[in-house]
Order: C-alpha cells, then sequence, then structure tokens
C-alpha cells in the first residue's frame, strides 16, 4: 500500500471525505512536489553493510524462484464437500499492481483435479455437423498462426460470498479473487472450424474436456466463430497443467466455466447440449423461481485492491486507492470512487491500456485524516453498462444461488485504520 | 498495359485465395477420427448421442447404493449433494436445487454420469449402468416407475417437472 507522508502537497478535494482530484496524481514526481510526497528514511551513521551487499548472491535458476515475498500465494476456497480437487482457488488481488496476473497466481477453479496429460498422446477432435470430422495433435497445432491478446478470466461463481447476509472479514482476492489476467496465445478457433467445413445448420459447438470430470459446455457459434481461441500459452509459457495444458478453450468476456480447459473435442451441434453445468449450475434462478440460462457475458465490474480487507493504514495521511476493472460486455470507459459510502463520487485515472475485455489498473489520491470511512469504486462500461450496487445486483436473485454476481464492493475504514468489507 | 494491370490483379488475388485457403484447410496434416476413443459422447435432449443399451431401477439401486450413496446420501438427499427432494422450493427464499425439482432435461443426467461419475472413479460405468443408475435417479424423485427399463427412447420421453423453468439470458 503506497504510504505517503502529512506534509502531501496542497491538493484540491474532488469528493467527500478526503478524496482528491485525480489530475495531480500522475504528475506528483515533476519538481519539487516529490521531495515532499514520500516520508524518507534519513540516513544512519556508521559503516555496516548488510549481508546481500557482500559476497555473491545465488545462481540463476532453471524455472523462476520462490517468490519475492512468502505471503505472495493463492487462498484455498474449499467449499466443496468433496474435497479440494473440486475446489478453487483465489489471486490474491490485494498483493499485485498492474494488470498481468503472474502464472503461478492465476485462480483456478476444477471440477474433479488437474490432470497430468500427455502432450504426445492428447487429441483435439472435431466433429459432429461439419463436412470432415478431424483430429489434431500438439504438434501440429503448434505449427498454425497464432494471436495474442490480453484478456480477463473470470468465474462465474466469483464474489459469491458477498451475496451473503454476512460482511465476510475477508482480504480482497478472498473475495474478489477468481478473476485474473493473463496475455493469452492461441489460434482462432474459426481456423479450425473453418478446416472441419461447418455444415450450414450448425448452431452450437459443444467443447469438452480431457479431465476426470469430462467438463462439457455448449458455447454459441456466434461466440465460437467470432473471438474464441484454442489458447496454447498463457503469459509466454505453454499453458500450466492447472489452466488446461496442453491447450484449452478461450471465450473472451465470457464466465471462465465456457472457456474448457485440456480442451479434447468440439461437437458442433443444431441446439445447446444442455450440459449438467449450463443446466443445474451456472444458471442465474430468481426470487420467482424461473432461472436465466446461458448467461455467458461477465458484467461490468470493478474491486478496489488498495486499501481493501484486513489492511492497516498505518497513519494519516495520502494514499493511494488503486483497483481493478472490466467488462464482459466491451472495454472500461471510466471508474468513479467514493470515500463516503456512495454519497459522492469522482472519476479515477485509468492508468493502463483500455481494450476489449482487457481489465484496467484505476488510481486516484485519498486523504484520510483519521476519521472513518467507506471506499468504494463503480466502473461504466463501453456499452454504457453501469456497475450495480449491492443491493440492485441482488435485486431478483434467489438467496445463495448467485452466480454473475458484479455488486460494488464497499471496505469500511475504522478510526484505527484498520480496512475491512462491509455491506453498504 | 491496362492489360496487363488486370492480369496481376488477377494473379494477386490468386495468391491472396491460396493462401487464405491454406489457412482455413488443411495448413497441417490433421488425423481421421476415432468415435470410439477421441471423444465422449454428447448426450442431447433429442436423444442424439444416447447409445443402446438399457438399464432398470432394481439394477440402478444396486449401484447407486455401493458407488453413490456415500455424497449423496442412501435417500439422495445427502445436503450439499441432493439428487432429490425439493420440488415446489424454487420461488421461494429457501430454494433447493435437486434432478427433480431443477434440471429441465433428463438427458441431462445420462450424459453427466457417464461422464463425470462416480466421483473419483469417473467413466467406469457400462452404458446398461449408466442408464440403471439415471433410471434410479429418477425414480428417487418420482419421475420414473419402478418396473421401467430405461433406454434411449423412454429417456427421452420423460417430462421434467421444471421444464419451463428457464429462459434465455437477455
Amino acid at each position: 500500500m503506497a504510504n505517503f507522508s502529512d506534509q502531501e502537497p496542497d491538493y484540491s478535494a474532488s469528493a467527500g471525505n478526503g478524496l482528491l482530484s485525480r489530475r495531480q496524481w500522475l504528475r506528483l514526481g515533476v519538481g519539487g512536489a516529490a521531495a515532499s510526497l514520500v516520508a524518507p528514511v534519513w540516513a544512519a551513521g556508521g559503516t555496516s553493510v548488510e549481508p546481500w551487499r557482500s559476497g555473491a548472491g545465488a545462481p540463476p535458476s532453471h524455472y523462476g524462484d520462490q517468490p519475492s515475498l512468502a505471503s505472495l500465494k493463492r487462498e484455498q476456497i474449499s467449499a466443496h464437500p468433496f474435497g479440494l480437487q473440486a475446489g478453487a482457488s483465489s489471486t490474491p488481488l490485494q498483493l499485485l499492481n498492474g494488470t498481468i496476473t503472474p502464472n503461478g497466481l492465476h485462480f483456478e477453479r476444477h471440477h474433479s483435479g488437474i490432470p497430468e496429460i500427455d502432450p504426445s498422446a492428447h487429441r483435439l477432435t472435431i466433429h459432429g455437423l461439419v463436412r470432415r470430422p478431424l483430429s489434431f495433435d500438439y504438434e501440429a497445432l503448434l505449427r498454425y498462426p497464432m494471436v495474442s491478446r490480453v484478456l480477463f478470466m473470470e468465474c462465474s461463481g466469483n464474489s459469491y460470498r458477498n451475496t451473503l447476509n454476512k460482511a465476510l472479514d475477508e482480504t480482497a482476492g478472498g473475495l474478489n479473487g477468481l478473476i485474473s489476467c493473463a496475455e493469452w496465445t492461441g489460434i482462432p478457433l474459426h481456423y479450425l472450424l473453418d478446416e472441419a467445413g461447418l455444415d450450414a445448420s450448425a448452431t452450437w459447438v459443444v467443447a469438452e474436456g480431457a479431465d476426470a470430470a469430462g467438463m462439457n459446455r455448449s458455447v454459441p457459434l456466434s461466440l465460437a466463430t467470432s473471438d474464441a481461441m484454442l489458447a496454447l500459452y498463457q503469459n509466454g509459457e505453454p499453458l500450466r497443467r492447472s489452466q488446461g495444458f496442453p491447450m484449452r478453450l478461450l471465450v473472451p468476456g465470457c464466465e471462465g466455466n465456457l472457456s474448457v480447459k485440456w480442451l479434447r473435442s468440439l461437437k458442433v451441434m443444431n441446439q445447446p447440449a444442455h450440459t449438467r453445468e449450463e443446466t443445474s449450475k451456472y444458471t442465474d434462478l430468481q426470487l420467482d423461481g424461473m432461472a436465466r440460462q446461458f448467461s455467458l457475458r461477465m458484467g461490468v465490474k470493478s474491486v478496489i485492491t488498495s486499501p481493501s480487507g484486513q489492511m492497516h493504514l498505518p497513519k494519516k495521511g495520502v494514499f493511494e486507492i488503486s483497483g481493478l476493472a472490466w467488462s464482459g460486455h466491451g472495454s472500461v470507459r471510466a471508474v468513479e470512487v467514493s470515500a463516503d459510502g456512495g454519497r459522492s463520487w469522482t472519476e479515477a485515472v485509468i492508468q493502463s491500456e483500455v481494450g476489449e475485455h482487457k481489465p484496467v489498473r484505476f488510481r486516484i489520491p485519498w486523504r484520510w485524516g483519521g476519521q472513518p470511512a467507506v471506499l468504494q469504486s463503480r466502473a461504466v462500461d463501453s456499452a454504457g453498462n453501469v456497475q450495480p450496487t449491492r443491493s440492485q445486483a441482488l435485486q431478483n436473485v434467489a438467496p445463495g444461488f448467485s452466480y454473475h454476481y458484479n455488486g460494488i464492493q464497499s471496505w469500511q475504514v475504522n478510526a484505527k485504520g484498520r480496512v475491512s468489507n462491509v455491506h453498504a | 498495359m491496362r492489360k496487363f494491370i488486370l492480369l496481376s490483379l488477377f494473379a494477386l488475388l490468386g495468391v491472396v485465395t491460396i493462401a487464405r485457403a491454406e489457412l482455413g484447410h488443411g495448413l497441417q496434416p490433421a488425423l481421421g477420427v476415432n468415435a470410439a476413443t477421441d471423444y465422449e459422447s454428447v448426450a442431447a435432449t433429442d436423444g442424439s448421442g444416447l447409445p443402446t443399451g438399457s438399464g432398470s431401477v432394481n439394477d440402478g439401486k444396486e449401484i447407486y447404493v455401493s458407488q453413490c450413496a456415500a455424497c449423496h446420501g442412501l435417500d439422495g438427499r445427502m445436503r450439499g449433494n441432493a439428487l432429490a427432494g425439493g420440488e415446489g422450493t424454487l420461488a421461494s427464499t429457501n430454494a433447493l436445487k435437486t434432478v427433480g425439482s431443477y434440471w429441465p432435461y433428463a438427458t441431462t443426467l445420462f450424459d453427466y454420469i457417464q461422464r463425470a461419475m462416480p466421483y473419483g472413479n469417473e467413466k467406469s460405468l457400462s452404458d446398461d449402468q449408466v442408464y440403471a443408475v439415471t433410471a434410479y435417479v429418477l425414480h428417487m424423485n418420482g419421475l420414473l416407475a419402478a418396473d421401467v427399463r430405461l433406454n434411449a427412447a423412454t429417456l427421452v420421453e420423460i417430462q421434467m417437472p421444471n421444464r419451463e423453468g428457464f429462459y434465455l439470458a437477455p
């Protein structure tokens, strides 16, 4: 968490309870302002040499390294009666900055554990309503033309626990960390579908995974032939086993479950299969007993990652409020922030590249004078959708069955600087 | 000169067409498909993808007791994993989603059991056994008489109570 001294420059207020003007924020390094920005640590006298400044360090490593901080790890969310293999682990959003999730920290959700697939024995088969059914092996697929895109991936059940009556005292990642972002590289799916030759009656493609759950989902043909890809690389390296190695489907902007991992077959059909995951699960039961089906696109959403749940503001002063925003309906157009529980709002700086289904990092300065505050962020997307409040998002939802929840996250700061989750 | 330009244009178009064709059609050698090993069949609501074979409620009960009851309960009503019960609860604040109360299609049950159950020993049941367990779960929900033998034709005919409970998201 960025922490600044009390003697900050003369900021102008932009909204209630200490929110400052975003216009000044990223110019702070210029001129004399920087001098008073961070409380300096005065050089101590003496001649002591820290141990890392003398004697050679560790040799280069073959793959990666230990994380720089022991705390940098995913949180296990074990809510499934079958155990961890059918559970999830979430990205520690509060420990990261920028927009890209390191591969070792991408969220995971598996239905029957992570399979260990021999890539030389794996095939991708396209069958059903096609002129000629085809199978491809991994080596052949690696030679296809590929594209790279930076995209968010969000589990349909992300932030589910914020729909419960009691506001749980958890971290930003523990509550909302089933969202991650990566640069995915793979083959536009229509290259492969075209090669098999789609029948004129084709309307859906049923994707199947090679895991023990044999996870299968029906994808509308319009999505499968527009921007869906067969992903083979994540952030530059071949997929991790936990993310579908050797290959996975990737349907940008849609609930993560649709991007079937360990992709094994695509059956082209003239109807959806109505698989278990798209009927019994991942459908939105409403209060009137009716359920919305195939609600595939993830709604516009944002989360303040700092300050956030379980953090402490060490002392009064100026802090950067920062977080992530994304939308399955397009790009993020704006993010507004409130420090008084939604009574007044001001626009944050969107400080990363904006793009379709690409998460953005927003930032805004805030002066905390020791008073209680409720911090919120509200995103607006290119389609004009505005992120709803918690109560708006839950208005017609059957209690306990909330998928696709995108309500505003509220963080309460008490007079001691403790930050905690609150329903506001 | 004009002829030359036209010809050049055609030649260029030809190259582009060939490049596109290569991109979409056989850029890399594809393999033949083996229907028996390359994919699990998709049991769809119109009965396509359902195998031949059949199973009885009684046979299904035997398999269910030994391989399913530990997680779902002998009566199929274990909390968190319930397969039966919950009829009429969907429009309440205490909805219970089960096969009988929520699932719109019976074919989904066959498709899911054949690929994903029993948990930890997936794909170990024969087609007849999958029909049998499907029959027993439907029977537990009062949706199949005890003496009916389930096969592709009888499975497709089953009307699930919540069939009309879904609508396409806008």
